[in-house]
Order: structure tokens, then C-alpha cells, then sequence
């Protein structure tokens, strides 16, 4: 792409029948190239659509042949977590299109701020996820080569551990970054780490959420009503906590027949979407880097629009898989 | 459009000289806050809705009922967050293509997905040698 651009390098060149420099080559105009990103960005989103809907036959092939083992495993996906994961992710998606608001605007503070907050709310999307795969995995709940339900708790808080470790690397090094870059007088990258350590650290807000979330409804009806449902299936299917609520006892005595296979699906599903989530970040991190260095003008925002794109694709897939997911009887 | 972003957006507009008949970033379409906050607004309440409505015992209906909410919503962030209502149509057409696509691919998958259950259902009480397999709705 064209080399780095000062404010007032960029004033010089935007003259009428100049080729500005974040202008390529190849293309007539500045609207030509977004118009022309923009077309390839939507064939990389159908790319992922398609891909995405592999997960989603599965999904829909097994649970329209086995909706016993849905019935079974939907107990143990609290819905509260989903629901406030959900309003993340929007909220996320509403700070997103603020940010391309602001670009399209040429208000590179507010474009600033409004990125930061995305990548804040990404990052406490995944501490939250965190608390529930760890919740899961206490009680043997993995996928299907793996699936072992038991009543004992194995691993204890190490799992959660285990999984907030890279975070917590990471936030350690963003924060060393900021100190080094502020000593240096390293403006630019002061800025840059500082933002990042501070939204970094929104995951273990996510994982504080992840537990006062069920704390404070997951008592509530909405377990209760799926309590009730169950109890006059089976006598002794007695599912008195969902994996969410640490200290209650969960009998799991009997699971049906390859109800692993229901936890194979949602670790893919939830798994590739987290993934999806930590490319999203490092994307809008970029963005926050090429912000800080004022490069977005009026007639070339595309970069932000692209992302923004991408992101609330991601959103999307969430959209589905929290219903299909989280909400089933 | 862009005549009436020039007019709520007097900075928008300094910098539309220069760029011939084109006025500011015509292809630029700045949502306006209060649509922002609306569709987010939308979306929390259809969010909150369908998280209640699974309260309640709807039986086959409830998968109808919470896709229809989630399509709702995603048609939202799609027509509003993802702008493909001021879009050109033609990537508006390129993204429902490939909805066709997934349309293809689940219906056909449906349509043959149980051909083989009945033989997996025998081989399973075979080798468990109870009934406690249970055997799926139909």
C-alpha cells in the first residue's frame, strides 16, 4: 500500500486530477478503489458464509436426527452467559459502525475511541467464553473423543488458568510496551500499547462477568423452567446445577448415547467463531495503528469499512448460534 | 443523500472542493447516530425477547419462533450495520446468492439425512442390547 502519510503531505497531494497517495496505480479513483475493495470484501464474507453453513448442516443434521441429546445438553449452556455475550458482541457491532461513521466523517478521534471499544468488547467476549469452556471441561463435558461427564470436579480453577494464561502473557507485555514506549518518548506507540493494555484487559472483566452473570441470574426461572421440563422425563435425571454454578453438586448419571458429539459440534461452532473473534482483533488493532497515524481521509476509508464488514459478519454468525445453541427445550 | 450529509456535516463539505462533480465521498454514506442507536436499540429488545419467549413451553414451534428473531436481527445488522441498504445492489445480490447456496446445501442434506438412521439404530441396540437407546422423534 502507499507509504506512510502525513496530514499535511496527504492536503498537498488531494488536489483535483492529482493521484493521491493512498490512491493506487491501477485505479482512476479514490471511489473506484473502495467500490472495488468493498466488491472483493463481500466475496471473502459469502467465502465465510458458505463456510460457516458446513457447521451449521451439521448441526442441523444431527439435532433433526438426535433431538434427545439437545434436549440433554442444552442444560449445560447457561443462557444468561449467552444472552450477555450476545449484547457484547451488538454493542461491539454498534461501536463498529460508529467507527466507520467517524472515518467516513474524517474524525479520527472518534474513530480512535470507537475502535478501542470494539476491541475491548471482543477481547471480554472471550473472557466470558473462557468461564464457560472451563465450566464445561471441570465436569468432563468435551467433545466426543473426549466426553466424560462425571459428577467430581477435576481441574478445579486451573483450567480457567490455563485458558486466561495468553491473556494475561499478553496484557503483561502490552503494559511493558507502553512503559518502554512512554520512556522512549515513543508517541506513536504509546498510544498504540496503551490502548491495546487497557482493552486487553477487558477479558478478565469478561471473566468477572462470567461469573457474577449466573451469580446473579442463574438461579432464576429461566434454569428453573428448564428444571421443570426435564424432571417429567425421568425420575432420576436429576440435573440439579447447570455447569455454570460451580458449587452445586451435577449428577450427570445417565447422558445419551454420543451426546459428545453435541459438545464436538458446539466447541466447533463457538470455537472457529472465537477464532474468527482474535482475527477480528488483530484486524481492528491494525486499523487502531493506521488511526493513530491519521491516515484515513475523507476519500479513502475503505480499510475501516472493510473490517467493519468482517466484524459484523462475525456478529452474525452469533446472532444464530445463540439461539441454536443456547436457547433449546 | 450526499446533499443533505453537506448540509449536517459542515466540515464534510470544506473538504468537498476539488474532487469535479462529485461532491464530498459520494460513495460515503455516514450512518446518522440516531439510526445507529435505533438498530442497536432493535436488536438489545429482539435480544431480550427471544431470550424470554424460550421461557416458555413452545414446543416445534420454538425453534420457528427463535430463528425468526435471530433472521430479524441479522437482517438488521446486515441493512443498517453493514450498510447494504444504501449498497450497490449488486453486492446486496452477491451476499443473498450465496444465502441461496446455504439454502441448497442444508435442504439437500436434510432431505437425505436419515437413510441411513434406521441401520444405526439397529447396530446400536445390537451391540448396547437394551432399549435404553432411544429412539429419535418420527
Amino acid at each position: 500500500m502507499a507509504s506512510i502519510v502525513e496530514p499535511e503531505a496527504a492536503a498537498n497531494h488531494d488536489h483535483h486530477g492529482d493521484h493521491p497517495d493512498f490512491l493506487a496505480h491501477h485505479f482512476e479513483t479514490p471511489q473506484q478503489q473502495y467500490d472495488s475493495g468493498k466488491l472483493g470484501m463481500w466475496l471473502f464474507l459469502i467465502q465465510e458464509i458458505l463456510f460457516f453453513s458446513g457447521l451449521f448442516v451439521a448441526y442441523a443434521v444431527y439435532r433433526a436426527n438426535h433431538p434427545e441429546i439437545f434436549v440433554y445438553a442444552h442444560q449445560f449452556l447457561d443462557k444468561n452467559l449467552g444472552a450477555f455475550n450476545t449484547v457484547v458482541l451488538l454493542f461491539s457491532s454498534l461501536t463498529m459502525a460508529w467507527a466507520v461513521r467517524d472515518a467516513q466523517l474524517v474524525n479520527n478521534r472518534g474513530l480512535i475511541i470507537n475502535l478501542a471499544i470494539t476491541i475491548g468488547c471482543a477481547i471480554m467476549f472471550l473472557g466470558v467464553k473462557a468461564v464457560e469452556y472451563s465450566h464445561k471441561w471441570e465436569i468432563g463435558l468435551y467433545w466426543a473423543s473426549k466426553f466424560a461427564p462425571s459428577t467430581e470436579h477435576h481441574g478445579g480453577g486451573m483450567l480457567l488458568f490455563w485458558l486466561c494464561l495468553p491473556f494475561i502473557l499478553i496484557s503483561v507485555a502490552l503494559g511493558v510496551a507502553t512503559a518502554v514506549s512512554k520512556q522512549k518518548k515513543y508517541e506513536q506507540g504509546f498510544r498504540f500499547y496503551g490502548i491495546l493494555f487497557l482493552a486487553s484487559l477487558a477479558f478478565f472483566v469478561g471473566v468477572g462477568c462470567g461469573f457474577v452473570v449466573p451469580a446473579v441470574m442463574g438461579s432464576g426461572d429461566s434454569h428453573g423452567a428448564a428444571h421443570a421440563s426435564h424432571e417429567g422425563e425421568s425420575e432420576h435425571h436429576v440435573l440439579t446445577a447447570h455447569a455454570d454454578s460451580v458449587d452445586a453438586p451435577v449428577i450427570i448419571d445417565e447422558s445419551p448415547r454420543n451426546a459428545g458429539i453435541f459438545f464436538s459440534i458446539y466447541y466447533v461452532m463457538t470455537g472457529l467463531h472465537a477464532v474468527h473473534i482474535i482475527a477480528g482483533v488483530i484486524a481492528l488493532a491494525w486499523l487502531l495503528w493506521r488511526a493513530l497515524k491519521r491516515q484515513f481521509q475523507a476519500e479513502y476509508f475503505g480499510p475501516v469499512d472493510s473490517v467493519g464488514l468482517y466484524w459484523h459478519l462475525v456478529d452474525l454468525v452469533w446472532i444464530y448460534l445463540f439461539p441454536l445453541l443456547y436457547l433449546i427445550h | 443523500m450526499a446533499d443533505t450529509q453537506q448540509a449536517t456535516h459542515p466540515h464534510t463539505a470544506n473538504d468537498a472542493h476539488g474532487h469535479g462533480e462529485h461532491a464530498h465521498a459520494s460513495f460515503a454514506h455516514p450512518m446518522a447516530p440516531r439510526m445507529l442507536i435505533g438498530v442497536f436499540a432493535a436488536l438489545i429488545a429482539l435480544t431480550i425477547i427471544t431470550v424470554v419467549a424460550a421461557n416458555f413451553p413452545l414446543g416445534e414451534w420454538e425453534i420457528v419462533v427463535s430463528l425468526t428473531i435471530a433472521t430479524i436481527k441479522a437482517s438488521l445488522v446486515v441493512l443498517f450495520f453493514m450498510h447494504v441498504w444504501y449498497d450497490k445492489p449488486f453486492n446486496a445480490l452477491i451476499f443473498v446468492s450465496s444465502l441461496a447456496f446455504v439454502a441448497l446445501f442444508l435442504g439437500f442434506t436434510l432431505i437425505d439425512s436419515r437413510e441411513y438412521q434406521p441401520d444405526i439404530e439397529e447396530r446400536a441396540i445390537e451391540q448396547v442390547g437394551t432399549t435404553e437407546v432411544a429412539a429419535p422423534a418420527q
